[in-house]
């Protein structure tokens, strides 16, 4: 159990940390271009509003810092974000959940195809040490997984969307359709997030096989591997019970761990996409000065990747009992 | 004189020799590794077209002297840009600011790194404790937005700011992996002695340990330079740059800007896009082959000849 | 089939293992010939390094890469195992012969618990109903010396003798012909070994089944083995019955080897080991392998290879046992 609650206590400090750095870099920052985004505020939202965003973005030096960080964590306790210039006058909060689902479906979804894939392609390469899949492998994803993501979103809609016509362009839907539960919006997003979503799989897929190739070849040395093979056991059971068990159990907090680094390349796809998701709403952020926007999409995003982390780690102490020991 | 002394009967006791032996053994082994070669020519030649861009460019990258979206001829091997610019021009001395930028931010961030975990790991106990977590929070936090909000905050900074953003952003994922080697180092024999001789942890650290982890700073040097590749063309892309700069990102931010695809310059965002890929991918193979020489099970199998 | 009460349960012919590297294959293990009958204890000593390990793992068919056999007969109860498929092998592994490691702490699966580990090479031969599986795996438990209630208990759980006693019960699962053992006792504390070592030889006085027990301590198996082979350098220098081995030792190595551990029932002498230290694999000595450090070493030691030389029923690969000569 000490297991879990170290983990929890990750978690709350890393939040905690998140709320901090958004607190304190409006303020170490010099120059200030959020002034000019407050002018712009002005007249348009009222009084309480601005002060939420106000002390956000680090102004009313006359009350004392520590004051200001009090009423800071109170409005993010109660989930106030202030308000979205560009999406006037909604809250951030309102905007973001716009955009929430497009990303949850877009980026959620071919991230976990991405590792759930190449750990079982990495898991066999390493299985057929020497074969085909094993020598090529390498080479090819250690250069893939180097790319940028943004440059194969845009050779993908070069080559799929632009060419040969068989993909949109962009965006996540058509836009004279409406947005509501019937199979025809649903075929038509998914007509619409395919080629980002391949984009995604692609670039992220290389770091998780090669991850997954090298623990397995560690472990696949390990001495119960070779006992399970005297036991004459078949030759699944030993690649997932006793060798895949074994060494996807360190990849899983390191892939949670590295959805930050994951969610980094999809926000950039999306925007290539002009998908309407999260990713690109930053881009709307950075384009307008919203500061609020933007600081609230960071906060956003980090929550959600603590709790990958945090679910990782459960599953982890689910699949280790040396996790669960006393100790 | 006598610490000099003292500093010969340590070297005679650690375990890997002298630093140029150290750096000799690794130099040998990336010569013969097919990833480390491939890796490090692609990386001479990026350093040569950037040392050499004034001389083989053929006009000035930024004087918008041509014909707008010019197809590739034999005068524009690439096409011209929408303000009527050579791309293959630019593209040659836009090598040079990601060259710098993956050299110095990667340098920065691993010099970070090596601070943070080789001192947790030699400290241990709660210094240890503190650091680690300080390290993981730093990981575990998404670094793309965060590099946006302090990228916007720091509007105009250019290059200086990219690169400082990067470093922020990029040294824990070295850190953590430092760490645990040094831990590893810190239980070895040769390290007691020093200790038992009552050398500073300084020196300890200096002379004993860092020696001993070349291998890996150097790999870790590699994977920050990818990462710092990636990241400032993401930057750049996104207009978080200095638009008047010359870079492959600054090039990418303008060609999708101009609609590039559509207006039928596909080469315009093609070009920079893969030269990114290119030298990313570049300074990843040197350090896969890193990996394979640290842990020679990685390799490729050998068969048996029949 | 009229030769199968006489014929020996395993048969090794010139079975050699290269190690595949770099600078070209290395020979861990040299023509090595052997024989073990039905309920035997061979012996299999040794310094670290000399090839015995390698030797049992490529009787057990589980040699990885870069190891592999590169020539050699491997007969078990009449059947090849060299030249079987994994497939095959399966059918042979573990009702017919099974292993039992070094260190049980690394040769269990860390996160299956010791009743799933059991359950597991049940299931892998033969279809019993999970009542079945429980009370055979109950009683096996009870046979090693260990509560039942650990069937449901993890490797880290468990002391390294309960471990190494739970991996000896495992491997009696089908009661096998054949158990081969790479230094079971060595992950464990003098008391726990000599307790483990009584228990082993009960076992096999009970069940009947023939060991192959690699060690690099002799004292170990003296009181236990019935025969004993000699590993130097990938070959075997000597064998023969363990009593008159130790008796009278021949091989100059294995003289060299009796003298550097202390006798508890011999007379007082002085410990001394052998000089200089066993070859590089890679770049074996030319004539004997032994001669660079063998205080009887002749000229014709330096060019030509022994082969064996019978004596009082023991064969000796040394030119001072040659009676030609």
């Amino acid at each position: 159990m000490t297991y879990l609650i170290r983990r929890l206590e990750f978690f709350a400090i890393t939040l905690w940390a998140a709320l901090t750095m958004n607190f304190i870099i409006p303020r170490v920052m010099p120059g200030s271009p959020a002034e000019a985004m407050l002018v712009r505020f002005h007249g348009r939202a009222s009084p309480q509003t601005i002060r939420t965003i106000e002390i956000a973005l680090g102004f009313h030096t006359d009350e004392s810092l520590l004051q200001q960080y009090g009423e800071y964590l109170w409005n993010m306790a109660h989930l106030n974000l202030g308000t979205s210039l560009t999406f006037f006058p909604s809250s951030v909060g309102k905007a973001i959940m716009v955009g929430l689902p497009w990303t949850v479906g877009l980026v959620g979804l071919s991230t976990v195809i991405a590792f759930v894939l190449g750990t079982l392609v990495g898991m066999l390469s390493a299985w057929r040490r020497g074969g085909i899949l094993d020598g090529a492998l390498p080479t090819v994803f250690i250069m893939v997984s180097a790319f940028p993501y943004f440059w194969i979103a845009l050779v993908a809609i070069l080559i799929f969307s632009f060419t040969l016509n068989w993909f949109p362009l962009g965006f996540g839907y058509d836009l004279h359709q409406h947005i509501e539960l019937s199979w025809d919006f649903i075929g038509n997003a998914i007509w619409h997030g395919f080629l980002p979503a391949l984009t995604i799989v692609i670039t992220s897929i290389g770091g998780w096989i090669l991850t997954m190739r090298n623990t397995m070849i560690t472990t696949l040395a390990e001495d119960y591997v070779k006992m399970a093979r005297a036991k004459g056991l078949s030759p699944v059971r030993i690649m997932f019970m006793y060798a895949g068990r074994n060494a996807i159990l360190p990849n899983l907090t390191g892939f949670a761990m590295s959805l930050g680094f994951v969610i980094s390349g999809a926000i950039l796809v999306e925007i290539v996409f002009n998908y309407p998701g999260l990713g690109y709403m930053l881009l709307q952020a950075v384009n307008n000065e919203d500061f609020a926007l933007m600081q609230g999409l960071f906060l956003l995003i980090t929550v959600a990747v603590l709790v990958a982390v945090l679910l990782a780690d459960f599953l982890t102490a689910l699949l280790d009992p040396r996790t669960r020991a006393a100790d | 004189m006598s610490l000099n002394l003292v500093a010969d009967q340590s070297r005679v006791a650690a375990p890997v020799g002298s630093r140029s032996r150290v750096l000799g053994n690794l130099a040998r082994a990336l010569v013969s590794n097919r990833k480390a070669l491939t890796g490090l020519a692609v990386l001479v030649i990026f350093a040569l077209v950037a040392l050499l861009a004034p001389v083989i460019a053929p006009y000035p990258p930024q004087a918008d002297l041509f014909g707008q979206i010019l197809p590739p001829s034999a005068q524009h091997l690439l096409g011209t840009t929408g303000n009527g610019q050579d791309i293959f021009s630019q593209l040659l001395w836009g090598t040079r600011q990601s060259l710098v930028i993956a050299i110095l931010a990667g340098a920065a961030a691993t010099v970070i790194s090596v601070i943070v975990g080789v001192t947790a790991a030699y400290l241990g106990g709660i210094p240890d404790h503190v650091l680690n977590l300080f390290t993981d929070v730093f990981l575990v936090i998404p670094t793309l937005p965060l590099m946006i909000v302090i990228a916007a905050y720091a509007r105009s900074g250019g290059v200086f700011v990219i690169i400082l953003v990067i470093v922020i952003t990029g040294w824990s994922y070295g850190a953590r992996q430092l760490r645990s080697q040094a831990l590893s180092l810190r239980k070895r024999e040769f390290l007691e002695a020093a200790r038992v001789r009552g050398e500073r942890n300084v020196y300890i650290i200096l002379a004993e340990i860092l020696p001993n982890m070349t291998s890996l700073i150097v790999a870790n040097f590699l994977g920050a330079a990818v990462y710092a590749v990636l990241a400032a063309a993401g930057l750049q892309f996104l207009g978080l740059g200095d638009p008047n700069d010359l870079s492959w990102g600054t090039m990418l931010f303008w060609a999708e800007n101009n609609g590039a695809l559509l207006a039928g310059s596909p080469w315009w965002a093609i070009a920079p896009g893969l030269c990114i890929a290119l030298l990313g991918g570049a300074f990843a193979l040197v350090n896969y082959a890193f990996d394979e020489i640290g842990n020679p099970a990685l390799r490729p199998v050998r068969r048996r000849r029949q | 089939m009229i030769a199968t009460a006489t014929r020996p349960l395993l048969e090794i012919k010139d079975l050699s293992v290269d190690y595949l590297t770099d600078r070209g294959a290395v020979r861990a293990v040299d023509r090595v010939s052997l024989e073990v009958q039905r309920g035997e204890f061979l012996g299999v000593v040794g310094e670290s390094g000399c090839g015995k390990s390698t030797l049992l793992y490529s009787i057990a068919r589980l040699l990885t890469p870069p190891a592999e056999i590169a020539s050699g007969d491997i007969w078990f109860d009449g059947h090849d195992l060299v030249s079987m498929s994994d497939s095959e092998l399966r059918h042979y592994r573990w009702k017919q012969y099974s292993v039992v490691m070094q260190s049980a702490m690394n040769a269990l699966n860390p996160v299956m618990n010791i009743g799933e580990q059991l359950r597991d090479a049940f299931d892998a031969h033969q279809r019993f109903t999970g009542r079945q599986i429980t009370a055979r795996s109950e009683e096996l438990l009870r046979i090693v010396g260990i509560d039942p209630v650990h069937l449901r208990s993890y490797p880290h759980q468990l002391s390294g003798g309960m471990r190494q006693r739970a991996m000896i019960a495992m491997a009696l699962a089908f009661t096998p012909e054949l158990v081969i053992m790479d230094e079971p006792t060595s992950a464990l504390d003098v008391v726990a070994q000599r307790s483990l070592m009584l228990k082993i030889k009960q076992l096999q006085r009970e069940f009947g089944f023939a060991t192959i027990f690699v060690t690099h301590d002799m004292s170990l198996v003296s009181h236990f083995s019935d025969r004993l082979a000699v590993m130097y350098a990938g070959q075997i220098v000597e064998i023969g019955e363990t009593a008159r081995l130790f008796a009278e030792p021949k091989h100059p190595y294995t003289v060299g080897l009796m003298r550097s551990f202390p006798s508890i029932r011999g007379e007082l002498q002085p410990l001394a080991g052998i000089p200089g230290s066993p070859p590089d694999l890679a770049r074996p000595p030319a004539g004997c392998r032994f001669h660079p450090r063998c205080p009887k070493v002749m000229d014709r030691c330096h060019m030509e290879e022994p082969e064996f030389y019978a004596e009082e029923g023991d064969l000796i690969r040394c030119f001072l046992f040659d009676s030609d000569a």
